[in-house]
Protein backbone atom coordinates (compact mmCIF):
# COMPACT_ATOMS: atom_id res chain seq x y z
CA UNK A 1 0.00 0.00 0.00
CA UNK A 2 1.67 3.61 -1.09
CA UNK A 3 0.15 6.99 0.77
CA UNK A 4 -0.70 9.69 -1.63
CA UNK A 5 2.02 12.05 -2.35
CA UNK A 6 1.59 14.81 0.36
CA UNK A 7 0.47 18.13 -1.35
CA UNK A 8 3.60 20.95 -2.26
CA UNK A 9 3.72 22.80 0.98
CA UNK A 10 2.84 26.49 -0.62
CA UNK A 11 -0.19 24.88 -1.68
CA UNK A 12 -0.94 23.94 1.73
CA UNK A 13 -0.48 26.98 2.71
CA UNK A 14 -2.16 29.55 0.05
CA UNK A 15 -5.29 27.07 1.36
CA UNK A 16 -4.95 27.83 4.98
CA UNK A 17 -3.60 31.24 4.93
CA UNK A 18 -6.78 32.31 2.06
CA UNK A 19 -9.32 30.73 4.79
CA UNK A 20 -7.94 32.62 7.39
CA UNK A 21 -7.94 35.87 5.82
CA UNK A 22 -11.32 35.37 4.51
CA UNK A 23 -12.58 34.69 7.76
CA UNK A 24 -10.68 37.62 9.58
CA UNK A 25 -11.16 40.30 6.48
CA UNK A 26 -15.13 39.44 6.96
CA UNK A 27 -15.75 41.11 10.31
CA UNK A 28 -15.71 45.21 10.17
CA UNK A 29 -15.19 45.32 14.03
CA UNK A 30 -11.52 43.29 13.84
CA UNK A 31 -10.75 45.39 11.19
CA UNK A 32 -11.54 48.35 13.28
CA UNK A 33 -9.80 46.96 16.21
CA UNK A 34 -6.16 46.42 14.01
CA UNK A 35 -6.38 42.66 14.76
CA UNK A 36 -4.39 40.23 12.89
CA UNK A 37 -3.77 36.65 13.31
CA UNK A 38 -0.80 34.04 13.11
CA UNK A 39 -1.35 30.97 11.94
CA UNK A 40 1.42 28.40 12.66
CA UNK A 41 -0.36 24.54 11.52
CA UNK A 42 -3.68 25.37 13.30
CA UNK A 43 -2.68 27.08 15.75
CA UNK A 44 -3.76 30.74 16.01
CA UNK A 45 -2.32 33.90 18.11
CA UNK A 46 -4.45 36.86 17.77
CA UNK A 47 -2.35 40.27 17.54
CA UNK A 48 -3.91 43.56 18.91
CA UNK A 49 -2.03 46.49 17.25
CA UNK A 50 -1.97 49.59 19.05
CA UNK A 51 -3.21 52.22 18.55
CA UNK A 52 -4.31 55.69 20.76
CA UNK A 53 -7.82 54.72 20.30
CA UNK A 54 -7.75 51.63 22.12
CA UNK A 55 -7.32 53.72 25.83
CA UNK A 56 -9.18 53.99 28.52
CA UNK A 57 -7.28 55.43 31.27
CA UNK A 58 -5.21 58.52 29.66
CA UNK A 59 -3.73 59.22 32.79
CA UNK A 60 -1.82 56.15 33.31
CA UNK A 61 -2.28 55.10 30.37
CA UNK A 62 -3.60 52.02 30.28
CA UNK A 63 -5.74 49.57 27.39
CA UNK A 64 -9.71 50.54 27.49
CA UNK A 65 -10.96 47.20 29.11
CA UNK A 66 -13.87 46.76 26.64
CA UNK A 67 -10.68 46.63 24.04
CA UNK A 68 -9.37 43.76 26.36
CA UNK A 69 -12.64 42.39 26.23
CA UNK A 70 -13.48 42.26 22.40
CA UNK A 71 -10.22 41.24 21.46
CA UNK A 72 -10.15 38.28 23.82
CA UNK A 73 -13.90 37.03 22.46
CA UNK A 74 -12.97 37.99 19.12
CA UNK A 75 -9.98 35.23 19.79
CA UNK A 76 -11.96 33.08 21.66
CA UNK A 77 -14.56 33.29 18.71
CA UNK A 78 -11.90 32.39 15.94
CA UNK A 79 -9.96 30.15 17.50
CA UNK A 80 -13.71 28.04 17.60
CA UNK A 81 -14.73 28.78 14.16
CA UNK A 82 -11.37 27.91 13.11
CA UNK A 83 -11.44 24.16 14.64
CA UNK A 84 -14.59 24.12 13.74
CA UNK A 85 -14.22 24.60 9.78
CA UNK A 86 -10.55 23.55 9.34
CA UNK A 87 -11.60 19.57 8.41
CA UNK A 88 -13.41 21.58 5.88
CA UNK A 89 -11.42 23.38 4.35
CA UNK A 90 -8.67 20.66 4.36
CA UNK A 91 -10.70 17.87 2.65
CA UNK A 92 -11.75 20.42 0.13
CA UNK A 93 -15.31 20.80 1.28
CA UNK A 94 -14.79 24.89 2.06
CA UNK A 95 -13.41 26.35 -1.19
CA UNK A 96 -11.33 29.60 0.50
CA UNK A 97 -11.92 31.42 -2.64
CA UNK A 98 -15.72 31.14 -1.91
CA UNK A 99 -15.15 32.15 1.75
CA UNK A 100 -13.52 35.50 0.00
CA UNK A 101 -16.39 36.20 -1.70
CA UNK A 102 -18.60 36.39 1.25
CA UNK A 103 -19.92 32.76 1.05
CA UNK A 104 -19.13 32.90 4.89
CA UNK A 105 -20.96 30.11 7.14
CA UNK A 106 -22.69 30.85 10.38
CA UNK A 107 -20.60 31.89 12.95
CA UNK A 108 -20.71 30.60 16.34
CA UNK A 109 -22.74 33.19 18.98
CA UNK A 110 -22.00 34.22 22.27
CA UNK A 111 -24.07 32.91 25.08
CA UNK A 112 -22.01 34.64 28.28
CA UNK A 113 -17.87 35.81 28.48
CA UNK A 114 -16.61 36.06 31.65
CA UNK A 115 -13.17 38.34 31.96
CA UNK A 116 -10.80 38.24 34.77
CA UNK A 117 -8.48 41.76 34.48
CA UNK A 118 -5.19 40.96 36.22
CA UNK A 119 -3.16 43.79 35.39
CA UNK A 120 -3.41 46.83 33.48
CA UNK A 121 -3.09 46.87 29.56
CA UNK A 122 0.15 48.37 28.74
CA UNK A 123 -0.35 51.08 25.81
CA UNK A 124 1.32 48.37 23.43
CA UNK A 125 0.41 45.26 21.33
CA UNK A 126 -1.55 42.42 23.03
CA UNK A 127 -1.42 38.78 22.04
CA UNK A 128 -4.36 35.88 23.19
CA UNK A 129 -4.45 32.52 22.53
CA UNK A 130 -7.66 30.30 23.35
CA UNK A 131 -8.27 26.40 24.21
CA UNK A 132 -11.41 25.31 22.68
CA UNK A 133 -11.97 23.53 26.48
CA UNK A 134 -15.17 21.90 24.86
CA UNK A 135 -17.44 21.84 21.05
CA UNK A 136 -20.57 19.66 21.21
CA UNK A 137 -23.20 19.88 18.52
CA UNK A 138 -24.57 22.55 20.51
CA UNK A 139 -22.35 24.84 23.15
CA UNK A 140 -18.67 24.98 23.15
CA UNK A 141 -17.17 26.41 25.92
CA UNK A 142 -13.41 28.54 25.50
CA UNK A 143 -11.04 29.45 27.39
CA UNK A 144 -8.28 32.29 26.06
CA UNK A 145 -5.71 34.56 27.85
CA UNK A 146 -3.93 37.60 26.46
CA UNK A 147 -0.22 38.94 27.39
CA UNK A 148 2.36 41.66 26.07
CA UNK A 149 5.68 41.49 27.41
CA UNK A 150 5.56 37.94 28.80
CA UNK A 151 3.46 34.87 27.62
CA UNK A 152 4.04 33.84 31.59
CA UNK A 153 2.30 37.21 32.95
CA UNK A 154 -0.36 37.24 31.08
CA UNK A 155 -2.83 40.94 31.87
CA UNK A 156 -6.31 39.17 30.86
CA UNK A 157 -8.17 36.05 30.55
CA UNK A 158 -11.68 35.03 30.21
CA UNK A 159 -13.72 32.04 29.64
CA UNK A 160 -16.76 32.13 27.05
CA UNK A 161 -19.55 29.51 26.17
CA UNK A 162 -20.90 29.93 22.51
CA UNK A 163 -24.30 28.33 20.94
CA UNK A 164 -22.90 26.69 17.89
CA UNK A 165 -24.63 27.18 14.65
CA UNK A 166 -27.75 24.75 13.68
CA UNK A 167 -29.20 23.96 10.94
CA UNK A 168 -26.66 24.77 8.90
CA UNK A 169 -27.47 22.77 5.84
CA UNK A 170 -30.44 24.19 5.69
CA UNK A 171 -29.51 27.54 5.09
CA UNK A 172 -27.12 26.30 2.74
CA UNK A 173 -29.86 25.77 0.63
CA UNK A 174 -31.77 28.86 1.01
CA UNK A 175 -28.63 30.87 -0.10
CA UNK A 176 -28.46 28.53 -3.15
CA UNK B 1 -25.46 67.36 39.23
CA UNK B 2 -22.67 67.03 42.08
CA UNK B 3 -19.18 67.76 41.85
CA UNK B 4 -18.72 64.02 41.88
CA UNK B 5 -20.59 63.44 38.71
CA UNK B 6 -18.98 66.56 37.33
CA UNK B 7 -15.35 64.50 37.57
CA UNK B 8 -17.11 61.25 36.52
CA UNK B 9 -18.49 63.40 33.51
CA UNK B 10 -14.93 64.65 32.25
CA UNK B 11 -13.12 61.32 32.60
CA UNK B 12 -15.42 59.17 30.64
CA UNK B 13 -15.87 62.10 28.16
CA UNK B 14 -12.34 62.16 27.93
CA UNK B 15 -11.64 58.37 27.38
CA UNK B 16 -10.31 57.77 23.72
CA UNK B 17 -11.67 54.46 23.20
CA UNK B 18 -15.26 55.78 24.27
CA UNK B 19 -15.22 58.61 21.76
CA UNK B 20 -13.78 55.98 18.98
CA UNK B 21 -17.16 54.25 19.71
CA UNK B 22 -18.88 57.30 19.20
CA UNK B 23 -20.66 56.82 22.98
CA UNK B 24 -22.23 59.50 24.61
CA UNK B 25 -23.07 59.46 28.18
CA UNK B 26 -26.93 60.71 28.62
CA UNK B 27 -27.18 60.76 32.74
CA UNK B 28 -24.84 59.94 35.88
CA UNK B 29 -25.05 60.64 39.45
CA UNK B 30 -25.29 58.97 43.10
CA UNK B 31 -24.03 55.37 41.61
CA UNK B 32 -26.02 54.90 38.35
CA UNK B 33 -24.82 55.69 34.59
CA UNK B 34 -26.31 55.62 31.34
CA UNK B 35 -24.52 55.54 28.00
CA UNK B 36 -25.90 55.26 24.41
CA UNK B 37 -24.15 54.05 21.44
CA UNK B 38 -25.31 54.69 17.88
CA UNK B 39 -25.09 51.60 15.44
CA UNK B 40 -21.88 51.99 13.30
CA UNK B 41 -20.96 49.68 10.26
CA UNK B 42 -17.20 49.65 12.04
CA UNK B 43 -18.92 47.37 14.61
CA UNK B 44 -20.47 44.97 12.97
CA UNK B 45 -19.43 41.22 14.02
CA UNK B 46 -20.97 39.43 11.87
CA UNK B 47 -21.48 40.89 7.85
CA UNK B 48 -24.16 38.39 6.79
CA UNK B 49 -26.77 40.44 9.13
CA UNK B 50 -25.08 43.63 10.33
CA UNK B 51 -25.51 42.49 13.82
CA UNK B 52 -22.91 44.18 16.47
CA UNK B 53 -19.71 42.62 17.64
CA UNK B 54 -20.41 41.25 21.19
CA UNK B 55 -17.27 43.21 21.97
CA UNK B 56 -18.54 46.55 21.37
CA UNK B 57 -20.96 45.75 23.42
CA UNK B 58 -18.56 44.82 26.04
CA UNK B 59 -16.50 47.88 26.00
CA UNK B 60 -19.74 49.98 26.38
CA UNK B 61 -20.93 47.79 29.57
CA UNK B 62 -17.41 48.16 30.64
CA UNK B 63 -17.57 52.06 30.45
CA UNK B 64 -21.38 51.98 31.88
CA UNK B 65 -20.61 50.13 34.95
CA UNK B 66 -17.09 52.15 35.60
CA UNK B 67 -18.91 55.86 35.52
CA UNK B 68 -21.76 54.26 37.53
CA UNK B 69 -18.66 53.58 40.44
CA UNK B 70 -16.77 56.48 39.50
CA UNK B 71 -20.52 58.70 40.47
CA UNK B 72 -20.97 56.83 43.80
CA UNK B 73 -21.19 58.83 46.62
CA UNK B 74 -18.68 56.89 48.34
CA UNK B 75 -16.47 56.25 45.66
CA UNK B 76 -13.36 58.75 46.14
CA UNK B 77 -11.76 58.50 42.52
CA UNK B 78 -11.12 56.32 39.99
CA UNK B 79 -11.73 53.05 39.23
CA UNK B 80 -10.47 49.81 37.32
CA UNK B 81 -12.40 46.32 36.14
CA UNK B 82 -11.49 43.19 37.88
CA UNK B 83 -14.08 41.09 36.38
CA UNK B 84 -16.88 41.70 33.66
CA UNK B 85 -19.41 38.56 33.34
CA UNK B 86 -21.55 39.55 29.93
CA UNK B 87 -24.90 37.51 29.19
CA UNK B 88 -25.86 37.79 25.63
CA UNK B 89 -29.83 37.31 25.45
CA UNK B 90 -30.51 38.23 21.80
CA UNK B 91 -28.63 39.97 18.63
CA UNK B 92 -29.38 43.71 18.88
CA UNK B 93 -31.03 45.02 16.04
CA UNK B 94 -29.00 46.33 13.37
CA UNK B 95 -29.80 49.98 12.75
CA UNK B 96 -30.67 51.15 16.47
CA UNK B 97 -29.01 52.57 18.69
CA UNK B 98 -27.47 50.67 22.11
CA UNK B 99 -28.07 52.06 25.49
CA UNK B 100 -26.97 51.08 28.78
CA UNK B 101 -27.94 51.72 32.21
CA UNK B 102 -25.56 50.42 35.36
CA UNK B 103 -26.14 50.59 39.08
CA UNK B 104 -23.24 50.51 41.44
CA UNK B 105 -25.43 48.22 44.04
CA UNK B 106 -22.34 48.04 46.33
CA UNK B 107 -19.47 49.71 47.22
CA UNK B 108 -16.87 49.10 50.46
CA UNK B 109 -13.30 50.49 50.79
CA UNK B 110 -11.76 48.74 48.18
CA UNK B 111 -14.50 46.73 45.94
CA UNK B 112 -17.06 48.40 43.98
CA UNK B 113 -20.13 45.59 42.88
CA UNK B 114 -22.02 46.49 39.21
CA UNK B 115 -24.80 45.24 37.55
CA UNK B 116 -25.83 46.50 34.37
CA UNK B 117 -28.35 46.01 31.52
CA UNK B 118 -28.03 46.51 27.65
CA UNK B 119 -31.13 47.39 25.50
CA UNK B 120 -31.35 48.62 21.42
CA UNK B 121 -35.31 50.76 20.61
CA UNK B 122 -36.96 47.34 21.91
CA UNK B 123 -36.57 48.47 25.74
CA UNK B 124 -39.15 45.31 26.67
CA UNK B 125 -36.25 43.00 26.10
CA UNK B 126 -32.48 43.38 27.13
CA UNK B 127 -29.95 42.42 24.79
CA UNK B 128 -27.47 41.87 27.00
CA UNK B 129 -26.43 42.06 30.71
CA UNK B 130 -23.30 42.22 33.33
CA UNK B 131 -22.13 41.87 36.72
CA UNK B 132 -18.97 43.35 37.22
CA UNK B 133 -16.71 44.13 39.95
CA UNK B 134 -14.20 47.34 39.78
CA UNK B 135 -11.89 48.60 42.40
CA UNK B 136 -12.14 51.09 44.20
CA UNK B 137 -8.98 53.88 43.61
CA UNK B 138 -8.55 56.60 45.86
CA UNK B 139 -7.23 59.09 42.85
CA UNK B 140 -8.33 59.21 39.45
Amino acid sequence: MSRPRPEPMQVVKQRRDAALAALVNSVPYIRFLNINFDRRGDELTGQMNFDQKLIGNPFLPALHGGATAAFLEMTAMMALNWQHLWPKIESGEIDPADLAAGKLPRQPKTIDFTVDYLRSGLPRDAYARATVARSGRRFASVRVEAWQDHKDRPFAQAVGHFLMPQGEDKRDVKKG
Amino acid sequence: MGEKSQLARQFIEAIPHAQELGMVLTDIGDGTAEISMPYDVKLIGDPDTGVIHGGAVSALMDTCCGAAVMSHPEAPGGTATIDLRIEYMRAATPGQTITTKATCHHISRNVAFVRAVAMDEDRERPVATATAAFSVEAKF
